[in-house]
């Protein structure tokens, strides 16, 4: 099953939730960090990569000696990426988002598709065993959805019961793409008014998308707090609250990870994926 | 000769649009019947993206010899570009002050695009 680490706002600790839980679970898991503007996962894992995969995207060209012009192509195009100027066609490749509509409705066969490589997975074995495959989106590019949606594809290394997929912040289209298709979610946020601010956004969207979710609070300082509040009154389930604890932040700066820090936490860390079961 | 102008009215009374991309629609000038039709541009005002380009292939489709509107982003100059359509930038003044600007040839034309995309 496939379990997204999400947050609306980002830095609540999406990325040290996934990387525990990989350890806690690393015979029965796998990571995918889909956080392909900035992936992470990897800084906190010891492991050794075993291959790359470009991920491409399928751009337009057009051939001026079939073209006549018509116009077709600027009408097709959903995304405004094309205009005709003077005697030619103008592609803005930034725009397009490789939905082929133009090279099928062009009558004169002008327009073919050529791969443009947007972003990589790197698929690595880490040392307690568990697979990270990190997707990253190439610099200068924008179709980050397209490079999660490849990584969410790739084949595994072996076959384990859970997928775990750190999401991309936010609730845009990058958010959506990772969280889609997902068996459960956990939306990890923080005690603050920020905090709680994106929770509803990101809560909103997952109700769109008719997920199932539960709530992670981290950094708590109290056992009640503003999160616990608001789930409590929408009804939500809060799953997990790690508490404020300079120590756990120090050891994230060096590199290592929650179990480090509290290993009577794997326990709990099992029975989180446990519970997603339905 | 023809030119177009960016505009939310629909007289020569009606200020000019300082936006190119989401403007309402376009006034286009006619120098040798002293007359004006209206081009509507309200479906880029909607665009998710590229309502520059869709703007600039809007005014060309008017056959205008020139466009007169508040600023041009670099994608909607590359495109007006390659027309051979030059941009001349005003304030936001009633077009038919405009008019007499541009006969008079005091309005500035601009040589590269004077904002960033998504101004």
């Amino acid at each position: 099953m496939k379990i997204a680490i999400a947050s609306g706002k980002g830095g609540t600790g999406k990325t040290s939730l996934a990387v525990a839980l990989l350890h806690a679970n690393a015979e029965r898991a796998r990571l995918l960090d889909c956080d392909v503007e900035e992936p992470n996962c990897h800084l906190f894992l010891s492991h050794t990569v075993i291959g790359h995969k470009a991920v491409e995207l399928l751009i337009p060209q057009v051939n001026p000696n079939l073209c006549k012009l018509c116009g077709k192509c600027v009408e097709a195009c959903q995304f405004n990426a094309i205009a005709i100027a003077g005697n030619q066609v103008m592609i803005f490749n930034e725009l397009c988002h490789s939905c082929g509509g133009c090279a099928r409705i062009c009558p004169h066969g002008a327009i073919q598709e050529f791969p443009v490589k947007i972003g990589e997975l790197s698929q690595s074995r880490c040392k307690n065993e568990a697979e990270l495959l990190t997707g990253t989106l190439e610099i200068g590019h924008a179709s980050a959805p397209a490079v999660i949606k490849a990584a969410k594809k790739a084949l595994p290394l072996q076959d384990v019961p859970f997928t775990l997929i750190d999401s991309p912040p936010g609730t845009a289209c990058t958010f959506v793409a990772a969280v889609e298709d997902s068996d459960f979610v956990f939306l990890v946020t923080e005690a603050t008014p920020f905090g709680l601010n994106d929770l509803k956004l990101a809560v909103e969207a997952l109700l769109n998308m008719e997920l199932p979710f539960a709530i992670i609070v981290n950094r708590i300082q109290s056992e009640t707090n503003l999160i616990t509040d608001y789930a409590n009154q929408q009804g939500f389930p809060i799953w997990l609250q790690i508490p404020e604890d300079r120590h756990i932040a120090e050891t994230y700066a060096r590199g290592g990870n929650l179990l480090d820090v509290k290993p009577e936490l794997k326990k709990v860390l099992r029975e989180l994926l446990d519970r997603c079961q339905p | 000769m023809k030119i177009v102008f960016s505009t939310e009215g629909e007289s020569l009374e009606s200020l000019l649009d300082t936006r190119f991309g989401r403007c309402s629609r376009f006034l286009l000038w006619d120098f040798e019947t002293k007359t004006f039709t209206l081009i509507e541009n309200s479906q880029n005002l909607q665009a998710i993206q590229g309502a520059g380009i869709q703007s600039a292939q809007n005014v060309i489709n008017t056959g205008a010899e020139a466009l007169v509107t508040g600023h041009c982003g670099p994608k909607a100059f590359k495109v007006l570009q390659a027309a051979g359509i030059p941009i001349y930038v005003a304030e936001s003044l009633p077009i038919r002050e405009l008019i007499d600007s541009f006969e008079k040839g005091t309005l500035l034309q601009l040589k590269e695009a004077d904002v960033e995309g998504h101004w």
